[in-house]
């Protein structure tokens, strides 16, 4: 199994489509061919493609959701894939396969099940009938498109567990697409790591997790947090480099530390170092010898103050008629980071919905220092307003796109300050832009005009525009690449040594709590099943919840068995 | 390296990027997306051939009445009589001069249409986008009302009107807007309602901000392009109204020139004295096609925007 991994926009899923023989619309493939068992795919013709397709080489897509038709029956899509390729079947022995191939995904076979229709499914389950029809004809290959991306860690850890063993027991390739590296890790005999549309480094998992030789893979691999243990996270400074905006020679160089003028000239041909491993890149020696890349910043020891800056008691709330949380009792102390984590559907972002005041229909009390606030953050004080910040989930959608990040900015700093003349608004905006490591040039954009880290910068930026106590942090991270995710935490990090912030951190990355939280309350189905320091929970965890949470959170570490899983 | 210049870089690095990668001339464009849409529309013919349309009858209305032979009322030749070197396009049933009627008389149709639909856009847009905002009760009343003046056909509702209040022409305004308001409303509310959704409202609600300013200052600008389109739609049906509601002898009185007027006067003697009656029907005829092929080109241009995803 080789595991394909590179950032978005990297071109790893349009490497999957080639091998199937599909180009996405507005793509041709320039050169070069794709031998399966020896047939070239590119002098095959487009009905023998076909037959090529879901046979020999079958696809695990990215959303199950989307990708099974909504209006079959299981059952009739699964026979679909049965009738176009294992045409000499008996309809007996197709459904006896069919049978067969459920039970291979652990997913019943009855009647009842294949009467079903795809909404009547958990999204694990329609991950499953996905996997069972890239199965069911017993392919050579098999491309997996980031199967478990929208699933919570449970689900996944069994669908890759389903994937694993599938492909071992049918003596089956597999591509696996993915841009986590923990899971590639996991999963993977071989791993080739993408920049930019290029292959920079392939080898076997072991040394290309434990040497990495190229320093793009360096630099990803310290961006990734890690379950098993405190690690501080670097980001990598600058961006991707986009189709059309490649820049001469190696793709990498305007963001790596090695660069050198050959860099600059021509891309770097593969080095071969034995054992399979291949390397583009002309200092290698160099990045052998040196260490990689040290952060500052999150994982230093900082005093948390003993006042509680937001407190929340015997909060239960309702959306409509449903009872989304009970009897939630939490505290904050004065520059604590104290993570909430929890899978989809656990309670968390109405939560922080409660604390925000956009979510006005609870019982039980929020306090801010010592008053109580009302429900809905209209009926709050300014003050109150003020001291609590919301920073939303996506960045795509949190900033207006009609305003410009200055007015954006601006518009806070004259809602909660004495506003000052149009050259003091300026100057403070420049300030605010400057504190989270942006230009003040950034100031006359647009939000289209800045990618994803930078958004998510502004949003925050706009936040402390605030001066607030406490920030609510609410999946800020997982729209973004690892790299980028790394900068922003690395970010936040600095921002609560520098301005005494308390953080309110909802995630659902195990991995991610252990690099930047200080406490931790674990949440499930509205009720907080554990709470309580980063290091108790990651190494003494005492709910049940919580143990089987980490031991199914892949981790890099615990698979190339540097460390044991923590807690199982 | 420090973190602090790792970060820097990254910033400065990203910032050429995003000036390379799109258009300059389009920057200063970029937060008012009306003018933006409005310059791509100007690519079109269709664009070209309605905004030349519409610029010359409203050239006519407004400055006709500076080159017209003779006043609107003058008795210049017998009734009816044909075309001659006094009257370019004979004269009307009462033997006053056709054409310097017809110059005279678009200005009324023009400024009576226009307000209408200033009325009516107004009042549409802000019931609209109050409904798509609110979510609530507030919702159901204001669209529930719209159902209830959408059910009425909009040409007996300003009959009624006028007919129990009497021809006035602000009365003529105010019920042709109302006629428009719900139409627009539900158009901006159906904008309005997936713009609701986006965190940024959110993000104004956290902190704040009156609701006012959110609809106003979040909402508003997000929807210009369905807010254009209907603009001008509301333009081609106001005039066709007013035109019309003239033409039934509720609009001004005679002996005023105007256009609708005009086909009324002169219907009967139409077999004898044609240009009467078809001067000011090609008038309106040719300002309602221009002012659609205008709204049309503008709506291709705001859907291109849409899906080339520069929202």
């Amino acid at each position: 199994m080789l595991g394909l991994v590179g950032e978005s926009g990297s071109g790893k899923t349009t490497v999957g489509m080639a091998l199937l023989g599909h180009v996405r619309r507005g793509g041709a493939v320039g050169g070069g061919s794709i031998r399966i068992d020896g047939r070239d795919l590119s002098a095959l013709s487009q009905g023998d493609l076909r037959k090529l397709r879901g046979g020999t080489v079958s696809y695990i897509p990215q959303d199950p959701g989307t990708s099974l038709n909504p209006a079959l029956r299981i059952g009739t899509q699964l026979t679909e894939i049965l009738e176009a390729h294992a045409t000499s079947m008996t309809a007996e022995q197709r459904t006896a396969r069919l049978r067969e191939a459920l039970e291979e995904v652990a997913l019943p076979s009855d009647d009842t099940f294949l009467k079903r229709y795809p909404h009547q499914l958990s999204g694990g389950q329609q991950q499953r009938v996905a996997i069972a029809m890239a199965f069911a004809n017993r392919p050579r290959v098999i491309v997996c498109d980031e199967p478990t991306t929208g699933l919570d860690v449970t689900t996944q850890a069994r669908v890759l567990e389903t994937v694993r063993d599938l492909c071992r027991s049918h003596q089956v390739a597999a591509l696996y697409v993915s841009h986590d590296l923990a899971v590639v890790a996991e999963l993977a005999d071989r791993v080739a790591v993408m920049y930019a549309g290029r292959i920079v480094e392939s080898g076997p998992r072991e040394r290309m997790f434990s040497a990495p030789r190229h320093p793009y893979t360096r630099r990803l691999l310290r961006a990734v947090p890690d379950i098993a243990g405190k690690r501080t996270v670097v980001g990598i400074p600058g961006h991707a480099a986009l189709p059309g905006s490649r820049p001469e020679g190696c793709f990498f160089h305007p963001r790596c530390e090695f660069a050198q003028d050959d860099c600059r000239k021509a891309f770097p041909p593969v080095t071969d170092l034995g054992a399979a491993h291949q390397v583009r890149c002309y200092h290698i020696d160099q990045v052998a010898r040196e260490a990689p890349p040290e952060g500052a910043g999150q994982a230093d020891a900082h005093q948390i103050g003993a006042n509680v800056v937001l407190a929340v008691q015997s909060l239960d709330a309702h959306y409509g008629s449903r009872h989304t949380l009970f009897d939630i009792d939490l505290e904050v102390h004065h520059n604590e980071c104290l993570a909430l984590v929890g899978e989809s559907g656990s309670g968390k972002t109405t939560l922080a919905r409660c604390v925000a005041g956009l979510h006005k229909d609870y019982t039980g009390k929020v306090r801010l220092g010592d008053d109580v606030l009302p429900g809905a953050a209209r009926s709050r004080s300014n003050q109150a307003r003020r001291e609590i910040q919301y920073v939303f989930q996506n960045p795509y959608a949190s900033l207006n796109p009609r305003r410009t990040v200055g007015q954006a900015i601006a518009r806070q700093l004259t809602l909660f300050e004495a506003a000052g003349g149009r050259g003091e608004v300026g100057r403070k905006v420049s300030e605010c832009l400057e504190r989270v490591s942006l230009s003040s040039s950034a100031a006359n954009r647009f939000p289209d005009q800045l990618s994803g880290g930078e958004r998510q910068r502004v949003a925050i930026a706009r936040a402390l525009a605030a001066d607030p106590k406490l920030l609510v942090c609410d999946e800020v991270t997982s729209a973004l690449d690892v790299s980028v995710q790394a900068a922003i935490i690395e970010l936040l990090g600095k921002l609560r040594e520098q301005m005494g912030l308390s953080l309110l951190f909802i995630t659902h990355d195990l991995a991610l709590i252990r690099t930047i939280a200080d406490r931790v309350i674990v949440m499930t189905d509205g009720r907080i099943v554990e709470q309580g320091t980063t290091e108790h929970i990651f190494t003494a965890p005492s709910a049940e919840y919580t143990r089987k949470l980490l031991a199914n959170t892949p981790s890099i570490e615990v698979a190339l068995g540097n460390v044991t899983a923590p807690a199982s | 390296m420090s973190t602090d210049q790792t970060v820097d870089t990254a910033v400065d690095l990203g910032l050429e990027a995003a000036i390379e990668g799109s258009a300059p001339t389009h920057e200063e464009l970029r937060g008012h997306q009306w003018l933006w849409i409005m310059r791509r529309s100007l690519g079109l013919t269709r664009t070209r051939i309605g905004l030349g349309i519409v610029v010359l009858m409203v050239a006519i209305a407004l400055f006709g009445r500076f080159v017209a032979p003779h006043s609107p009322t003058e008795f210049v030749a017998a009734p009816n009589a044909g075309p001659s070197a006094n009257a370019l396009f004979g004269a009307d049933a009462l033997g006053r001069d056709v054409f310097s009627r017809w110059l005279y008389g678009g200005l009324t149709v023009l400024w009576l249409s226009t307000a209408a639909t200033i009325v009516g856009i107004v009042l549409g847009t802000a019931v609209g986008l109050v409904a798509a905002y609110s979510r609530n009760w507030l919702d159901d009343v204001l669209m529930r009302g719209n159902d209830v003046l959408l059910s009425f056909p909009a040409i007996i509702f300003i009959l009624l009107a006028v007919s129990a209040i009497g021809p006035k022409l602000w009365l003529l305004v105010i019920t042709v807007g109302l006629t428009h308001a719900p139409r627009v409303a539900r158009v901006m509310r159906g904008a309005g309602q997936e713009v609701v959704e986006r965190d940024f409202i959110k993000a104004a609600e956290v902190v704040g901000e009156k609701r006012w300013r959110i609809v106003a200052g979040e909402l508003l600008p997000n929807v210009t392009s369905p807010l254009l389109v209907e603009i001008g739609l509301r333009m081609t049906y106001s005039i066709g109204i007013v035109a019309a509601v003239s033409f039934l002898g509720f609009g001004l009185q005679p002996p005023t020139a105007d256009w609708g007027l005009m086909i009324n006067e002169n219907r009967l003697s139409i077999s004898i004295q044609p240009w009467a009656v078809f001067l000011p029907i090609l008038a309106i005829g040719l300002l309602t096609v221009g002012t659609n092929l205008v709204t049309d080109g503008v709506a291709r241009a705001a859907i291109g925007l849409d899906r080339g995803g520069k929202s």
